[in-house]
């Protein structure tokens, strides 16, 4: 049987040829860690090249090409810079809570990151209330951002921090119901078992009418949780300056910096693992070579970043009032809806299936 | 008395910010104190001076000729038109009358700055809302523009063209051809405007009913230019007092009636379009002849009170010069439109979010420079 098992399984069968078992478990820990962290870095770093290069093609511009290759290194040098640069901050400011709120952010997307299955069983852990898990785990930053805008000590940034507040709480209802519509239809959390579903097709067909406005939502409601344009409220640069990081300098208005980038790839992924059949390929053209699934995983999650990037560099920005307006007005009813009319379509077996 | 309570733990406070001087939507270094409640606006009180230069003081010092380097120097995005105000007033003052040709090019000038003036306003006013990508394509625009003023004067920003009795040199031999490629290609890319931002939802939303401004408010407040003629007040100087070769050629004022930021948004559009129209009447009849009338080399307006206004892409310029009989003006006045634009802010923005503030501030398209002079 092919799959990534083998090489997992080779590893493990040679930690713990030389070593006792209990500290196998931890050994292997270490590495699985190792390995998201590096995978986080490399998301980041592309994801940041992308965005530039993306957004100097709107813009009539060429983008960074200076440094490496197609301006391969631009985001490392920038790295390079921002770990150089000195740590400010307000006299003022509730240090201790100053200094946490990177690490919410930064955690709460590394966590999200795990459950992902990249690949045939190519995931740090598959649990079964996968879905749950991740949007449970996406509200923890919000915290990092209320506490970074509060504890600066700067009324920009407070602002900031409380637009976020009511942004991420209202569209985080958008983001679950419209995820809920879709698990009507596997009828399990786990994210492996989405994904074996969705070999009778892709459950964007599967449930065809229902699941295309459930996929409109979850991308707009996604795109407002990460904070992106049309709904930087948080940061609206001619309005706020920066925004909730304002005060934030060096490492740490990086790490607020790759959190968002992060967490517009783990929205991406999310969407492709429960509408886009995930690492499945397009009718199942590739299914004797397993490792092109994280080809095809990777291939579909790129195809929605670019669509968010897209958003951002075409719309203006929502006000903020509208902003609750379009949630709670008219998100909210037509997502409630949406689950009846999906429930009803199960019921009469309309689902469309290969 | 248990009411009380509750009404005051849930007691909103006002604060103030400081939007500015170092702000990025105030357009340079205008001070805005807003105080706020929580996001609505409750008052708007503009902090001017961190870029006065007393030009008006440094025009006492100088000769007329001398003056005109200054000019271009207060409402940057306007000052072809600028200085052509100062030239007139001292034409005016003189009785001299300049060439034909002069009059023409004066006005295809004129209306290529205005064009250059409302590209970067619709870039900036994309970017204030939110989608930046409008500030590359009116900038796209504008460098064309700027390339023809570089061939012609010399300089891309503050252009010194105009000078008492006429131009400083003659156009370059481009000029023409320059010009009519350029009208071609701005007329296929002024559509693009449209499509990018004046179509959008949330453009609309964001700028329809913002910011309104009534047809009497914006007499009271002296309002002019497109930020009058969104209101619906008729106010165009070149419509009702045709300077230079402005009363041979037909033109259509832009007038909405809505008076929010849209309809001032609509206003600018309108008028890129017209621009385009002058030009075009224009660009094929430039008359033979010379580039300006012998002035002397020490110009002495004779003793008296002299005024001419114009009007640049912000609205009605005024310039106002008394003079002793001296080779300086005694007094020196300038009446600029974006102060009186400026004015108006607390009284439209005042109930609105700080993100009207932001919108509302784009459309009223202030350029410090000309506030503070």
């Amino acid at each position: 049987m092919y799959s990534s098992l083998i090489i997992t399984n080779n590893i493990h069968s040679w930690v713990l040829s030389w070593m006792p078992a209990a500290a196998t478990g931890i050994i292997e820990m270490i590495m699985i860690a190792l390995a998201y962290l590096t995978l986080f870095a490399v998301l980041g770093l592309f994801l940041v090249l992308m965005e530039r290069k993306v957004a100097a093609w709107f813009q009539l511009r060429i983008g960074p090409n200076r440094v490496g290759f197609f301006g391969m290194f631009q985001t490392i040098a920038d790295a390079l810079k921002l770990l150089s640069k000195e740590l400010t901050g307000t006299d003022k400011a509730d240090k201790f809570l100053y200094n946490l709120a990177p690490y919410f952010l930064i955690i709460s997307s590394l966590m999200a990151l795990a459950v992902f299955p990249f690949s045939k069983n190519l995931q740090a852990f598959d649990i079964n209330i996968g879905i749950f898990f991740l949007i449970a785990i996406s509200s923890i930053g919000v915290i990092g951002i209320l506490l970074g805008g509060w504890s600066s000590n700067n009324k920009f940034a407070l602002i900031g921090a409380m637009r976020s507040g009511v942004q991420t709480i209202s569209y985080e209802l958008s983001v679950g119901l419209s995820l809920l519509t879709m698990i009507l239809l596997t009828g399990s959390l786990q994210l492996s078992e989405i994904i074996e579903v969705q070999k009778s097709g892709w459950l964007i067909v599967q449930g065809h009418i229902p699941a295309v406005i459930a996929f409109m939502i979850y991308m707009i409601a996604g795109t407002a949780e990460t904070n992106r344009a049309p709904f930087d409220m948080v940061e609206a640069e001619s309005e706020l300056g920066a925004g909730f990081h304002t005060e934030y300098s060096g490492m740490k208005f990086a790490y607020f910096f790759l959190a968002e980038f992060i967490n517009m790839f783990i929205i991406a992924a999310i969407g492709t693992t429960v509408f886009f059949g995930g690492w499945l390929s397009p009718f199942g053209i590739t299914e004797s070579i397993p490792w092109l699934g994280v080809f095809w995983f990777m291939i579909k999650t790129f195809a929605l970043v670019f669509l968010m990037m897209w958003f951002r560099w075409t719309f203006p920005r929502l006000r903020v009032d509208q902003l609750l307006t379009l949630e709670w007005k008219y998100l909210l009813p037509i997502n409630l809806f949406n689950i009846v009319l999906m429930a009803i379509i199960i019921w009469l077996n309309f689902t469309i299936q290969f | 008395m248990e009411t009380d309570t509750i009404n005051n733990s849930f007691k909103s406070e006002e604060y103030f910010i400081n939007m500015g001087p170092q702000h990025p939507a105030t357009h340079g270094v205008l001070r805005l104190l807003l105080t706020i409640d929580g996001e609505i606006i409750k008052k708007v009180e503009p902090d001017l001076g961190y870029i006065h230069r007393s030009i008006e003081k440094m025009c006492e010092r100088d000769s007329y000729q001398q003056i005109v380097h200054l000019t271009d120097r207060m409402d940057y995005l306007s000052s072809h038109i600028n200085n052509e105000a100062v030239c007139l007033a001292v034409e005016n003052a003189l009785e001299i009358e300049v060439p034909e040709r002069v009059k023409v090019i004066r006005t295809i000038i004129d209306e290529l700055t205005r064009i250059s003036s409302h590209t970067l306003w619709w870039g900036v006013m994309g970017m204030d809302v939110g989608a930046l990508t409008s500030y590359f394509y009116g900038f796209r625009d504008r460098e064309l523009i700027n390339d023809i003023f570089e061939e012609t004067c010399g300089a891309r920003l503050t252009m010194n063209y105009n000078i008492p009795g006429g131009l400083m040199q003659d156009i370059h031999p481009n000029f023409v051809k320059r010009v009519k490629e350029f009208i071609a290609h701005f007329k296929t890319k002024l559509p693009e405007y449209d499509k990018l931002l004046t179509g959008n939802i949330i453009f609309q939303k964001r700028t329809k009913g913002v910011g309104v401004l009534s047809k009497e408010d914006a007499i009271a407040f002296g309002a002019s230019g497109p930020v009058a003629r969104g209101s619906g007040y008729s106010c165009d100087v070149r419509k009702y007092h045709p300077y230079s070769a402005l009363d041979k050629i037909t033109f259509n004022e832009a007038l909405h009636t809505e008076g929010d930021s849209y309809a001032r948004y609509l206003v600018r559009i309108q008028e890129m379009w017209e621009s385009i129209s002058i030009i075009e009447q224009l660009i094929d009849n430039i008359p033979e002849g010379d580039f300006k009338v012998a002035t002397k080399a020490v110009i002495k307006l004779p003793k008296g009170e002299y005024y001419q206004k114009v009007e640049t892409a912000r609205g009605e310029l005024g310039v106002y010069i008394i003079s002793t009989g001296g080779k300086n003006p005694h007094r020196m006045k300038f009446r600029s439109p974006g102060l009186s634009n400026l004015s108006l802010l607390n009284h439209i923005t005042v109930g609105g979010k700080i993100g009207d503030l932001v919108a509302t501030m784009a459309t009223i398209d202030i350029v410090v420079p000309d506030i503070d002079r």
